[in-house]
């Protein structure tokens, strides 16, 4: 019996080494094979805090400081270290209601009890000394240090865009961005990102159950320093773009400048604009809807975005079209009775006499450039009217009209020039000729160009035959160069002589034509007038121009809506824009205040004043009861 | 053979001194390293639990096995009653002028010094066991010695029980491996062991999954104690077969009235008689013992689930799910586990090396120098570290059974077989608890954890048999 007992010693031996065996290879598995646990841990027990760095700065070409950053301060909470204590006090100096901190606190509870959370983003300074004071009575809460975005002018807010906080979409597309981060969503801001937000650094810091933190890990061999973001140098004269804003205010519309030698933009004026300081901080999430909901919808840049028929600007380009494919001669001329008649329709003219290349330009001969078109489009060198119609849109398109310029601003539209296919489809092919689409000839019917593009158009003829593409920034800190593509010429293929002529005609204009209203004394101003037509009310001025005539320093375009024919407001405005650029003086006043004064806007912009009245009313009466 | 016993220094098997102090110094480094912090540097300060568990090492050593091994190995036996009586006194007065601490009475509290009377009851229930079982008069096959020898392993558990300190409890049914080796018959051995993998599962996992569970085991120990194949793959089908007509029934008649669980005791109620109408026809009692064994575990099961859901109070559920390790922790079910599981499985094949481990340091393991010590040795010495540890505890638990088998008293034998079995207790629930192996119980690992009061009484338990061992040859 004892040595069949004794035998049970194997058994007693085999279910501990059993039992121990599935240890180890429970073991094995967690340690071993398992990498999960690995990454968990490091989860518990790092805590990384970026270090933030300030977005680089923005001037202005002359040095002027455009956009800075202003210290803001987050609010953070560390829920299970927050005793009772007065919430209603901290409400007060952050500004919020009671059940706004209570929804955000309980957020941060939810988030985690022993970790901080942000509960009050971009507090700002005033704020921010009073919370400072009181800072003692609430344990459990910090203040961490983020920089806010300050542009220190209320001006060219659509150029230089503005920032916000990265959303889900922006950190998927980008795996650099975290959530509370900020990214420039517009303009300049959102063009040279990559440059402005500097890069972020990183401190490892090991944490232990309660969060409290132990030491750096590995004594910060893997922390980074934050570099901070790169200076920008914009292309924009402040200068000048805060007085094309002056004589644009009250009045909707563009104005855009370019330097034709270089392509930069001087200014660009999208009108009515906005304070972009109203979209900084907390204030964004008050002001963005607002602006949203803005009938003038201020966030649209027109400069950019608006396309318009061209109008009258639009002759010079078909003449100098005309000239090349020698169809027409400075020295052709064409009969003009009052106007270019179509079947029962007259394109009127409002001279006398027929004109030469020249004097149409001058006058804005709508008959001249009607017989031009149809010589253009007529060209028996291409045989059909469509195959000669897509070698003018080509041309077209080589003064960067109707196609994207590639510029580094986000947000420019393509505008409108249809190709042959859209009228042999909407007439029939072969069924079509230069009369029936004769009012493109004047800028009018099938066409729509931006601001911009008529600006560089301008450019282009300002310099005899290319443009560079308009771009908005001239030097990134420590970078050798902006992007090389803005150093190439743009050819239009079009021959230097054929733009004397023209340039001659848009002299003219500009001397005793259309546009004399643009005329700046001792300069030798170059323009056109244009009118558009607007089907919804009255027609929108405009005006290109450069100058001076011989070594151009400034294209300019200027669009505003409703302002009637190109000579009543745009052309002083472009004469008075050439002027503060080249001369920085204004030596008619006159002209300068009328403009400023001139209030284009639906008369129901008026209501917010006139309840004021009302208000203002209201009271008084009040007071005269007492 | 003259020589041994005339100095028991020489005498004492080295092989298990050399085991004893290897692991209770790897115990004393993973202690220093789980509450090592930077600013108190001195090993032997005081105020740090290393400091102090060294000093308790030195005791050990100095005051307790100096004397054990310079006592006279009769005393054992004959004071065994004795000491089992005090330390039972000591249970009781615990209960009554213990100091509570974590909603358990456990501890005495003299001035600066505290003990856990549980820790010494283990030696003493076991020098008590030996003796009762070894008394020349004494066997295990009546009811009266049966009542004698768990009444005695009762007694304690139950005081314990009342502290309430369940993982303390839980170590008195290590007693079974010696009753199994004193002559008991091995079926109650598998059933037990069926028993508290069901009670414990039961609460754990869904009921009819212990329930198929259960009709799973019943079918393998028929097969083991001699059933034939034929039958019992013909009363698996039996029992299916019977189950999907009562499930259909209660799906398309009563509209699922039933839960799985009662279609299944349903079953196996409707198909026991035939199952013991077989076992008599075919004379097999091992038939009829297995239906019953199916019967009665799974009634138990249900009652189990029926009572801990039905009846008990949401406090009441909470205090065993605290005892089951289901509920101890504010970051909601199995987060000490998770914890547990992430120091370790962090340290990887090498470990991240002496002092480097986060997880324990930084406490997010619960415990760390105490119940979750092995935390420390997976997290800074890896697999490999886990590896030794559970060998050389299993080298020196199978070398107390090899020296037991040697003993020429059977007091000696049963005692060896006692420490044997508290010892592997010990480091199975403790290391799996660690792993999620076994519900979180918090008992100390031997040698390994924090505290003097666990360090002495296990020191003492091994001590004891090294003394027995050492004059193994002389009957007492």
């Amino acid at each position: 019996m004892s040595s069949v007992l004794s035998n049970r010693k194997y058994v007693i031996g085999a279910i501990f080494i059993a039992i121990m065996v599935s240890y180890i290879i429970k073991f094995f598995s967690i340690e071993v094979i398992d990498s999960s646990y690995k990454l968990s841990a490091e989860s518990n027990v790092f805590r990384k805090v970026v270090d933030y760095p300030a977005r680089g700065l923005v001037f202005d070409r002359n040095g002027k400081l455009l956009v800075y950053n202003e210290s803001s301060y987050d609010l953070l909470v560390v829920p299970n270290r927050v005793p009772e204590f007065d919430t209603a006090d901290l409400c007060n100096i952050l500004g919020i209601t009671l059940e706004q901190f209570r929804t955000e606190f309980n957020k941060a509870v939810k988030y985690a009890k022993y970790k901080e959370s942000v509960i009050f983003k971009q507090i700002t300074k005033q704020r921010y000394a009073y919370l400072l004071e009181k800072m003692y009575k609430f344990p459990g809460f910090e203040v961490q240090e983020r920089t806010a975005r300050r542009y220190e002018h209320n001006a060219a807010a659509q150029v230089l865009g503005y920032v916000r906080e990265v959303d889900k979409k922006d950190i998927e597309a980008d795996p650099y961005y975290k959530s509370g981060d900020y990214i420039g969503v517009a303009g300049i801001e959102k063009s040279y990102e990559r440059f402005l937000r500097g890069k972020k650094g990183l401190k490892i810091f090991i944490v232990d159950v309660k969060n409290r933190v132990q030491g750096k890990y590995k004594e910060g061999k893997y922390d980074t320093v934050a570099i901070v973001g790169k200076n920008i140098v914009s292309t924009l004269d402040i200068d000048l773009q805060l007085y094309g804003e002056k004589l644009m205010q009250n009045k909707i519309g563009s104005v855009v400048a370019i330097e034709p030698s270089t392509g930069e933009i001087l200014a660009l004026v999208s009108a009515p604009g906005y304070d972009p300081n109203m979209l900084v901080g907390s204030d964004m999430a008050i002001n963005y809807p607002k602006l949203l909901r803005d009938k003038y919808k201020p966030m649209f840049n027109r400069a950019l975005m608006a396309a318009y028929p061209p109008g009258s600007t639009f002759k010079p380009i078909n003449a100098l079209i005309g000239l090349q494919e020698g169809v027409i001669t400075v020295g052709s001329a064409f009969p003009c009775n009052g106007g270019f008649r179509v079947g029962a329709h007259t394109l009127h003219c409002h001279h006398a006499g027929s004109l030469d290349l020249i004097p149409a330009i001058q006058h804005s001969c709508n008959a001249w450039f009607c017989y031009a078109y149809t010589k253009i489009l007529g060209d028996r060198k291409f045989g059909r009217t469509d195959s000669a119609y897509s070698n003018w849109q080509r041309r077209v398109q080589s003064f960067g009209l109707g196609k994207k310029l590639d510029s580094d601003l986000s947000q420019e539209s393509k505008g409108i020039i249809y190709s042959k296919n859209y009228f042999n489809k909407y007439y029939g092919e072969g069924h079509w000729t230069a009369y029936t689409i004769i009012s493109m000839s004047i800028g009018q019917g099938e066409l729509g160009f931006t601001p911009f593009q008529i600006c560089n158009a301008c450019a282009t003829i300002a310099n005899r035959g290319y443009y560079y593409i308009p771009h908005i920034v001239k030097k990134i800190e420590d970078e050798q160069d902006i992007d090389p593509k803005f150093h190439v010429r743009q050819e239009t293929g079009i021959k230097r002589e054929h733009f004397d002529p023209v340039i001659e005609g848009m002299y003219a204009v500009c001397e005793m034509g259309t546009g004399r209203s643009a005329r700046v004394p001792g300069v030798k101003v170059c323009g056109k007038t244009g009118t558009a037509q607007n089907p919804h009310g009255k027609d929108h001025s405009i005006f290109e121009a450069f100058a001076p005539k011989d070594d151009p320093k400034i294209a300019i375009a200027v669009y505003v809506e409703n302002g009637g024919f190109g000579a009543t407001y745009a052309a002083p405005i472009a004469g008075l824009m050439i002027e503060k650029y080249l001369n920085d003086t204004i030596t008619r006043p006159d002209v300068e205040k009328r403009i400023i004064n001139a209030n284009l806007m639906d008369p129901n912009a008026q209501m917010g004043a006139k309840k004021n009245e009302k208000k203002d009313d209201n009271t008084n009466e009040k007071n005269n009861k007492h | 053979m003259k020589h041994r016993g005339a100095n028991t220094f020489l005498s004492m098997d080295w092989l298990t001194v050399i085991l004893y102090t290897v692991l209770v110094f790897m115990g004393w480094l993973n202690i220093y390293s789980a509450v090592y912090d930077e600013s108190h540097s001195s090993i032997l300060s005081v105020s740090q639990r290393y400091g102090k568990q060294l000093i308790w090492i030195g005791v050990a050593y100095v005051g307790i096995i100096v004397p054990i091994m310079a006592s006279s190995n009769k005393i054992y036996s004959v004071l065994a009653y004795i000491i089992y009586g005090t330390v039972m006194f000591m249970l009781a007065l615990v209960l009554v002028a213990g100091k509570e601490s974590h909603g358990a009475r456990s501890w005495f509290e003299i001035g600066m010094f505290k003990i856990q009377p549980s820790e010494f009851a283990k030696f003493a229930t076991a020098l008590a066991l030996s003796k009762l079982l070894s008394a020349y008069d004494f066997a295990l096959d009546n009811i009266k010695s049966w009542v004698q020898a768990v009444g005695l392993i009762l007694a304690p558990a139950a005081l314990i029980l009342l502290q309430p300190d369940m993982g303390s409890v839980i170590v008195y049914f290590s007693m079974i491996f010696v009753f199994y080796r004193e002559g008991m018959p091995g079926i109650i051995l598998v059933m037990v062991a069926v028993g508290i993998v069901l009670f414990v599962y039961t609460l754990q996992t869904d009921i009819y999954i212990v329930m198929i569970g259960i009709i799973l085991l019943s079918s393998i120990g028929y097969l083991i104690y001699g059933g034939r194949m034929k039958h019992t793959l013909l009363a698996l089908a039996f029992i299916a077969g019977v189950f999907l007509f009562l499930f259909a029934i209660n799906m398309f008649l009563l509209h699922s009235k039933f839960e799985v669980q009662y279609i299944i005791l349903a079953t196996e109620v409707l198909v026991a008689p035939i199952f013991l109408i077989f076992g008599y026809i075919k004379k097999s009692l091992t038939a009829v013992l297995i239906t019953a064994f199916l019967i009665v575990c799974s009634g138990a099961v249900l009652s189990v689930d029926f009572v801990f859901h039905n009846i008990m109070t949401a406090h009441q559920q909470t205090l065993i799910n605290v005892f089951l390790g289901l509920e101890n922790d504010p970051k909601g079910t199995g987060y000490n586990v998770e914890q547990s599981k992430i120091a370790i499985g962090s340290g990887g094949l090498t470990g991240k090396g002496f002092l480097q481990g986060t997880q324990t340091k930084y406490n997010f393991v619960p415990e760390q120098a105490t119940d979750f010590i092995f935390c420390t040795v997976g997290e800074e010495w890896g697999f490999i570290g886990t590896t030794v540890v559970i060998v050389l505890f299993l080298c020196l638990i199978l070398r107390i059974i090899y020296l037991a088998e040697l003993q020429m008293s059977s007091f000696a034998r049963i005692y060896g077989y006692c420490v044997a079995s508290i010892l592997f207790f010990h480091l199975a629930i403790n290391v799996g608890m660690t792993i999620g192996m076994v519900p979180v119980i918090g008992i100390p690992l031997p040698f390994f954890s924090y505290g003097g009061s666990s360090l002495w009484s296990f020191t003492i338990l091994l001590f004891i048999f090294i003394r027995l061992d050492a004059s193994r040859d002389e009957m007492l």
